[in-house]
């Protein structure tokens, strides 16, 4: 469905759905405005039970229609109880939602899914996007897909894995000298002066809609029953703005009986604006980031302010792990449940561990912890992580001397 | 003379204009004297309590004054001044 408004965030001024991002009175956010209320009388739940295996089934509370020719299908990734990890950390009824089941192996595909398909509504000839990694691999294929160029802008020292994912698909990739919150800015001001679609700049409204789809989707594959707790990795803060508005909007149209999931947050400790201001209860101050969670570096996160707001009003908490924590966490996870997730999934169960321990988390109620990518990516922060093989000659003797002898 | 870059959003009240050029020795005069250039300008930049809005960054010389000195960030004469909407994409808290 499309949208015909956008609303300011700040003033609630409404201007016609178009490629704008800031209310012109106020500077602030402009988003989607739904009629919520009409879709309460329609048979929502059918129509999305009938409708595609992707982020697409939502298409009624989505800013545009679906376009066929941008589609790689992100979405309807797997919820997997997760026991053996949930027994470690006294959680009964864990799940991991795998995002890093998507097109591009994380969870930017379901915004730029969106993006994309607003890009090509409003004339765009090309994509681009500031991007930590995970996006510009998103973008780099979606522009492929719909026949489009595009420039994808990444800070310097990216993984190689991250660099190579956008590379392939034949965008230009534009290094910057400087962290990503100087990517950003530079972008910003590309957008300026060039008519190209920014997914997560000028088109932010629409492209940041996609983070929703992930609440969507745990209500729906938990039976319309909303998890007791999530745990979200924030970078800039808009996944889990999303995923907590996305409860809401469940609530609100009569999906779920009432919003009552607690959202939380998982900022790795060498970036952790938003986790800082949350336990000290000060504002947000920005931070030089050194964490190899890449992927969440963001040292002035644009939507700190109301992650913390989000997580406050649902009553959940943010906390924040260490280097050594994040890769424990994704050794964790990996040896316990068989996913191996990039350095932000270490960070959410780094935390998740943190919260649990904490009490923050019910016991006996549905815990979804957010695995938003894949570890390949990130490799590089693996080195001396993992044992080495056992190398023989092809013996049967040097194989029960090296192998077996050594397990017994 | 330090150098303001004014973003898409802000160009009705600066006529249009990209770039402006202002004579002041700190940011904070920046803004006032884009103020009474401008008016309606200095509104959408700071709050009742002078303070710049959260959503709006302000950037001397490729630095976040936030970073900096904010508001009391120094100006040289050739300083360069950039006005960006935070991109936030919020939701109320319901």
């Amino acid at each position: 469905m499309a949208v015909e408004r956008l609303r300011c965030r700040e003033c609630e001024a409404e201007v016609p759905a178009g490629p704008v991002y800031v209310c012109e009175r106020c500077l602030g956010p402009l988003e989607p405005a739904y009629d919520l209320e009409a879709l309460r009388r329609v048979p929502l739940r059918q129509r999305i039970e009938a409708g595609p295996r992707s982020i697409w089934r939502y298409v009624d509370l989505l800013p545009v229609p679906y376009d066929p020719a941008v589609d790689l299908s992100p979405g309807s990734t797997p919820l997997l109880p997760a026991p053996r990890l949930g027994q470690r950390l006294g959680l009964r009824r864990l799940y991991l939602k795998n995002d890093a089941a998507n097109p591009t192996w994380s969870f930017k595909d379901r915004s730029v899914a969106i993006g994309t398909a607003a890009a090509r509504r409003f004339g765009y000839q090309v994509l681009a996007c500031a991007s930590t990694g995970n996006l510009a691999n998103s973008v780099a294929a979606h522009a492929a897909r719909a026949g489009m160029r595009a420039y994808v802008f990444i800070p310097a020292g990216l993984e190689r894995g991250k660099v190579l994912a956008s590379a392939i698909y034949g965008p230009t990739v534009v290094e910057v000298d400087g962290s990503y919150d100087d990517v950003n800015r530079l972008c910003a001001e590309i957008g300026e002066e060039h008519p190209w679609a920014f997914l997560n700049v000028n088109l932010r409204p629409y492209y940041s809609e996609g983070g929703k789809t992930l609440a969507f989707e745990m209500a729906e594959q938990l039976g319309w029953q909303p998890p007791a707790d999530v745990v979200v990795p924030i970078a800039s803060g808009n996944l889990l703005v999303k995923i907590h508005r996305g409860f809401q909007e469940l609530a609100a149209v009569g999906l779920v009986a009432a919003a009552t999931t607690r959202v939380h947050g998982a900022q790795p400790a060498g970036c952790a604006p938003v986790s800082t201001a949350f336990k000290d209860g000060g504002a947000i101050r920005p931070v030089a980031p050194r964490t190899i969670a890449q992927s969440l570096a963001i040292g002035t996160p644009a939507d700190g302010r109301y992650a913390i707001a989000a997580v406050r009003a649902s009553g959940g908490r943010i906390d924040d792990a260490t280097d050594e924590e994040i890769v424990e966490g994704i050794r964790l996870l990996a040896e316990c449940e068989g996913i191996f997730t990039e350095t932000a999934g270490g960070v959410t169960i780094a935390v998740l561990q943190k919260l649990a321990a904490a009490g923050a988390l019910d016991p006996d109620g549905v815990t979804v912890a957010c695995i938003t990518g894949m570890g390949l990516k990130t490799a590089d922060h693996l080195a001396g992580a993992v044992a080495a093989p056992v190398r023989v000659r092809p013996s049967l003797r040097a194989f029960e001397e090296a192998v077996l002898a050594r397990a017994s | 003379m330090a150098t303001i870059r004014i973003p898409t959003p802000m160009r009705r009240y600066t006529q249009g204009e990209r770039l402006v050029t202002v004579e002041a020795s700190t940011l904070a005069a920046a803004i006032d004297e884009l103020g009474r250039r401008f008016p309606g300008l200095r509104e959408r930049l700071v709050n009742g309590d002078g303070q710049l809005h959260h959503f709006v960054n302000v950037f001397v010389n490729e630095q976040d004054v936030r970073t900096l000195q904010g508001l009391e960030t120094p100006l040289d004469a050739h300083a360069e001044v950039s006005i960006i909407p935070a991109m936030a994409g919020g939701a109320p808290a319901w």
